[in-house]
């Protein structure tokens, strides 16, 4: 019911939403909850285990049980706090857990069967038999149990994260908070200034009272102009910091206001601090009393809330139940508001009225009625028992600083027992410090004037002068509080309203022996799921202390983990989707090769193309053999800009490459080509290519393409910190250079066709390399070959790749030759037997891949030493061989074993693996790389292929891994 | 968590490749012989408190570092240039 | 005769306007890293600086406009915009080629850049003139400070059009919030 004139937002615009399909008019501004509230609808929710009906308890963040769905299909977005979810127009939000209906929902029976079903039950009633677990046992719990779901279609909604830095993170903009944020604004330091709430102010906006002569919430909104218009000043709102991290890291979730489909939902940023204050306020805790989560009862200061903040009153006639002061002034707000209080019932015996109410000192609140929503209470006190009807019960047993994030980093707070809670040490959070009600100080003078201390300990940290600010002047009450956790009486008194977890299921707990505060948790469940137990967990460890007779300080608290808040996934994921997964590296001929409709395969980062198809072609293979015939009786065209190069330059150039590479380049001749191989320092292969000799003090590396990164910080690693002695330097130019691949037996005339310089064998033997002019552009031509064929590979600055490529490609076409992609590519090399990383895969040797001669022992180098190690010169190790078919049908498997003749194919009796395979249309069959032990000796031999997972089996004959022109005739040539 | 790159200053980790103990830098003698090389390569410490290890600020400038930090704090102590630190 | 065709890494995907942020294709003409050796770096500096007019740059800095020096990561400067002299002390390495640059100018470019890059780019600790090689997304790059609403910003060649979709994603974003924190 809305109370007329009053309310912050008594003069804003009228909002339409619908809630369980019904529609309502709110204001803006208000919470979805507020805004039921208005509209007279308690009972919003159905409880996680029982199915209880349940309504709002707090007004707040740390909501157990207003929670709903928003939106439906791929938007639909469950959990959402009433609470804290401002309303919009269009807003449907729906009630969760409950059907087919919020108010009569099937799964109630779950309540009259509560006997049954307490804590730990379902880990003594599933046990047997075991099978039945995972099909029965557990969707029939799962149905039966939980918040809301996911709509299991894709999420289509936009998140954002983001970055941000500052001199000092203020974080909650509540008394202490505004001005700890003026004080160290005023000294000219960056601040940000963060809070959960759509609008900074923290209890100052549920508040009456006057700060420094002004009501409070407007004495709050002048300083947070002032500082909004301060440059130093960055005002965070909607942004709640969940979590906090090393070296003054914070995470934090930014709602961003919803109703624009366009716009991201959530951002998550991190906050980088040199200093930090914790200014996160208080949260007040409920009372243990018998069926105590009936809707329409709920916390003193959330009755407050709703009233002061959005003009809503939460029922006609309240009643009030508190062991404290502060939640009087419920009682002097309702009453002011012209809401009729039937009655404070204070436990504490001397307790006295602060006003014109009824009141029950030393009386005790003993069982509630009223099934969908509170009807009566039944108060015990020293004049025997009193039924009151009330529709509102306001409870309050007392308020706990909200230390979790003093927590994050492995702190535990203290015991006050001033205030009877937890609060958090010092130095709890390296360059933090604490102030206001999160470290219990609860009036607002207190928290006033520890903003202003604190923020300036903070600056004389910081070496900046302090700012002299007066203190504003507030109300200072003190605070009492009596210890109140449970009152006795017939029926179960609620701790934990989000599991269902109320006191007899801790003290079950505590006779089956999980009497330690993280055991308790783990058997009751106790302080999960999206509330993390924030309004709950104080009272739960009391009962637990009375149960187990030690006191709450040795009983302690469990283990706070960010996030403060749930945080999407999606928000820490944000922008990584698609596209934004990770970068997507494309060649010069990228646009050309995708105009050809060649398929794309990824190599790391990059894009390279699995096969160009022509007209009539039907499947890959069909195309890949056309392209291998190609480019063995014609002239093919690949892009190989994808294989890292590395310039090495330096007078030392030689004597580094000697020492990265197992075999040596200081000899090489200028414009000559070597292949080298890389090892790890543990003596296995790191990666191999060729390296060509530019000029005197001049190299260029090739790498492998998906190890290219690897070889960029290895080389980094070995010149810095391993000879920083030698006089090198070297830079990546992979991506200066594009680079073609001119493969096959016409692969000089076409060079020559668009050469400015035409070319000869004298000129440019095998393993040669130069500069050259093409089509009027300087470019880099050097004789090597990865398909056994004569071949060159011509590299110009990328700008003319695109060009070039082009170029090529046309001219190959009128020579009958044309493009070929990685299909072919894999088929050419296996073909020659020359190794890629399916070989060189990190646990085979130079010896292994039959290069055990190319490791010069002469010299030192990176892997030379344990290159010899015995192990890796073992002979029973498994040697690159060659397999051809015995029948030529046999198929071949990669990742297929190898086994003897006569052997069960079993991993006792592994002879080894293959590596690589394809079908050569050159030999007409299957071709394979393995590795078979002692393979160098076993050419000729027949061995058994088995591949478990494919059902093949095929006999295969050992041989040489070169299988075409093994003297090297055609590339020479 | 951030780390003080010696030339480009506080960065946030994210930007840094780890690489393990600094004693990497104590490469033995080709012919040290295999138990030299097996600590080299293979046998660490495991402290709770201060230990040197090896970032790589592979998404920034490129320099290896020597970061000196607490394992039980996580408080960074010192960062410094692998050259240097091998002098 | 055939004469080849230079091409810029973005193709067509630049010039664009998102919401206050206008994206632009630079190309810097000659492009060269220099790379002294141990002990070099003071002699390499007054040799640039006698025949470019700018020195070898501090960490995290440029010097000049055109040509520009900009420090471009360990014992490493990137002479942009004028052919690179012949050093005694370094090594050279064209990279004409080898980068996508992107100017970004705009009231949000902050704003969207805060959303890439981890690193700090208040106008207190990352002025006009300033440089940082760190990350764009998830790529490695480099970001200049060009004025109070300007940058530079350089990806590798390759990841150009990744680079416009991540600052066209961000910037669609930032357009699209009814209020910008950042």
């Amino acid at each position: 019911m809305r109370i007329a004139g009053r309310g912050f937002n008594r003069c804003a615009p009228l909002v339409t939403f619908t809630f369980d399909g019904q529609s309502y008019t709110g204001r803006a501004g208000d919470t979805l909850a507020a805004a039921l509230l208005a509209n007279d609808v308690r009972h919003v929710a159905r409880s996680f285990k029982y199915h209880r009906p349940r309504g709002m308890l707090t007004a707040g963040s740390e909501e157990p049980n207003a929670l709903v769905t928003v939106g439906y299909g791929a938007a639909q977005d469950p959990n959402i706090r009433a609470t804290t979810l401002e309303i919009y127009d269009g807003l449907t939000a729906r009630s969760q857990n409950a059907w087919p209906s919020l108010k009569h929902d099937a799964m109630a029976v779950n309540d009259l069967l509560s006997p049954f079903l307490s804590a730990g039950f379902y880990y003594k009633t599933f046990m047997w038999p075991k099978s039945f677990w995972e099909k029965l046992y557990e969707p029939i719990i799962r149905h039966a149990a939980g918040l809301g779901a996911l709509s299991g279609e894709t999420n289509q909604d936009t998140y954002e994260k983001a970055f941000a830095h500052c001199d000092v993170l203020i974080i909650g903009a509540g008394p202490a908070g505004i001005m700890a944020a003026l004080t160290v604004a005023r000294a000219g330091a960056d601040v940000i200034l963060a809070d959960e709430g759509m609008a900074g102010g923290g209890r100052l906006l549920s508040e009456t009272y006057d700060v420094n002569g002004r009501p409070c919430e407007k004495w709050a909104a002048d300083q947070l102009t002032t500082l909004s218009n301060m440059e130093n000043v960055r005002i965070m709102t909607r942004t709640t910091v969940t979590g906090a991290y090393d070296q003054g890291t914070f995470a934090a979730l930014e709602n961003i206001v919803l109703g624009n489909p366009e716009a991201p939902k959530e951002c998550f940023w991190r906050i980088a601090s040199q200093r930090s204050i914790l200014c996160a306020g208080a949260l007040e805790r409920p009372i243990a009393f018998p069926n105590n989560d009936r809707p329409g009862i709920m916390l003193a200061s959330a009755v407050r809330a709703y009233l002061n903040r959005w003009g809503v009153a939460p029922g006609q006639t309240v009643t009030i139940f508190a062991n404290n002061d502060d939640a009087h002034r419920t009682a002097l707000d309702l009453i002011d508001a012209g809401v009729t209080v039937a009655g404070v019932i204070d436990s504490r015996a001397g307790a006295l009225a602060l006003g014109d109410y009824p009141m029950f000192a030393g009386g005790q609140v003993i069982a509630t009625k009223g099934r969908l929503g509170l009807s009566t209470i039944t108060v015990l006190d020293c004049n025997g028992t009193h039924d009151i009807q009330t529709d509102c019960l306001a409870m309050s047993g007392g308020w706990n600083p909200t230390v979790h994030l003093t927590c994050h980093m492995n702190a535990r707070p203290t015991w006050s027992e001033d205030i009877l809670s937890f609060v958090p040490i010092d130095g709890a959070i390296p360059k933090m410090l604490v102030a206001g009600a999160a470290r219990g100080v609860f009036s607002t003078l207190g928290c006033l004037a520890e903003g202003i201390a604190v923020a300036n300990n903070t600056l004389r940290e910081l070496g900046l002068i302090e700012s002299q600010i007066d203190i504003p002047t507030a109300e200072n009450s003190t605070y009492h509080i009596e210890p109140l956790w449970q009152v006795d009486g017939k029926g179960r008194k609620w701790l934990d309203f989000q599991n269902d977890v109320h006191v007899k299921d801790i003290v079950l707990a505590v006779q089956e022996n999980f009497r330690t505060v993280e055991h308790m948790k783990r058997y009751t469940t106790q302080g999960m799921a999206t509330d993390q137990g924030k309004n709950s967990n104080v009272v739960a460890l009391a009962v637990l202390a009375d149960a187990t007779g030690c006191g709450i300080p040795e009983t302690g608290t469990t283990t706070f983990r960010p996030p403060y808040v749930p945080v999407a996934i999606a928000a820490m994921g944000a922008g990584s989707q698609g596209h934004g997964f990770a970068p997507e590296r494309h060649t010069t001929s990228h646009k050309a090769t995708l105009d050809r409709g060649a398929p794309m395969m990824e190599a790391r980062l990059w894009y390279r193309p699995s096969y160009f198809p022509k007209p009539g072609e039907t499947t890959w293979l069909e195309t890949c053999n056309r392209e291998v015939a190609m480019v063995r009786n014609h002239v093919g065209i690949c892009d190989v800009s994808t294989l890292g190069k590395i310039d090495i330059q330096g007078p030392d150039a030689g004597a580094f490459l000697d020492f990265i590479y197992c075999n040596t380049f200081s000899t090489l001749r200028e414009n000559r080509v070597r292949y080298g191989l890389m090892l790890r320092e543990d003596g296995h292969v790191m990666d191999d290519g060729t390296t060509a000799r530019l000029g005197l003090n001049n190299y260029i590396m090739t790498t492998t393409t998906v190890a290219a990164g690897q070889v960029m910080t290895h080389l980094e690693w070995v010149s810095q910190a391993l000879r920083p002695d030698l006089l090198v330097r070297f830079a990546s130019v992979t991506e200066q250079w594009a680079q073609f691949a001119v493969a096959g037996p016409k692969s000089r005339d076409l060079l020559n066709s668009v050469l400015d310089t035409t070319i000869d064998d004298e000129n440019w033997p095998f393993m040669s390399c130069g500069s050259i002019d093409v089509a009027g552009v300087q470019g880099r031509l050097f004789r090597i070959s990865f398909s056994g064929e004569h071949a060159y590979e011509i590299a110009v600055p990328s700008r003319f790749g695109a060009s070039l490529f082009r170029l090529l490609t046309a001219q190959a076409e009128a020579m009958d030759g044309g493009l070929y992609g990685m299909e072919a590519l894999n088929v050419l090399r296996i073909e020659k037997g020359f190794i890629t990383h399916g070989e060189i895969h990190g646990r085979v040797t130079a010896n292994d891949i039959g290069f055990g001669r190319m490791v010069n022992q002469k010299k030192d180098c990176i892997g030379n030493a344990m290159s010899q190690r015995l192990g890796l010169l073992d002979i029973n190790r498994e040697q690159l061989v060659g397999l051809k078919p015995v029948e030529k049908t046999g198929r071949l498997t990669a990742g297929a074993h190898l086994f003897i003749e006569g052997e069960a194919a079993v991993s006792e009796n592994d002879q080894g693996y293959v590596t690589s395979v394809c079908y050569s249309p050159t030999f007409g069959h299957d071709l394979a790389l393995a590795f078979l032990k002692d393979g160098l000796k076993r050419h000729g031999n027949r061995v058994l292929l088995v591949d478990h997972l494919r059902d093949v089996q095929t006999w295969c004959e050992v041989c040489h891994p070169v299988f075409l022109d093994q003297k090297g005739e055609l590339s020479r040539g | 968590m951030r780390l003080p790159c010696p030339l480009c200053g506080d960065r946030d980790r994210r930007e840094f490749y780890y690489q393990g103990h600094a004693l990497m830098l104590e490469r033995p003698l080709r012919d040290a012989g295999d138990a030299a090389w097996d600590n080299y390569l293979h046998n660490r410490d495991n402290p709770a408190g201060e230990t040197r290890d090896l970032w790589h600020h592979e998404a920034g400038c490129g320099a290896w570092i020597v970061v000196t930090r607490n394992t039980v704090t996580h408080e960074v102590l010192d960062a410094i240039l692998v050259e240097k630190a091998r002098v | 005769m055939v004469k080849l065709i230079a091409n810029s890494p973005f193709s067509k995907l630049l010039p664009k306007t998102i919401g206050t942020v206008t994206l632009t294709d630079i190309d810097s003409g000659k492009m060269t890293l220099v790379a002294p050796f141990k002990g070099q770096q003071k002699l390499v500096s007054d040799a640039l600086k006698s025949t470019l007019g700018v020195e070898f740059p501090a960490p995290n800095r440029t010097l000049g406009k055109m040509p520009r020096s900009v420090w471009f990561g360990r014992g490493l400067a990137l002479i942009i915009g004028a052919d690179c002299p012949d050093l005694d002390g370094a090594a050279c390495f064209d990279h004409s080629d080898a980068w996508a640059i992107v100017r970004l100018d705009g009231t949000d470019t902050s704003a969207i850049l805060a959303r890439l890059t981890p690193i700090d780019l208040r106008e207190s600790t990352f002025k006009c003139g300033h440089t940082a090689r760190t990350l764009i997304g998830h790529m490695t790059g480099c970001i200049t400070r060009l004025g109070v609403q300007s940058f530079e910003v350089m990806v590798m060649r390759s990841m150009a059009a990744t680079l416009v979709h991540e600052l066209t994603q961000v910037a669609k974003n930032i357009a699209a919030r009814p209020v910008i924190s950042a």
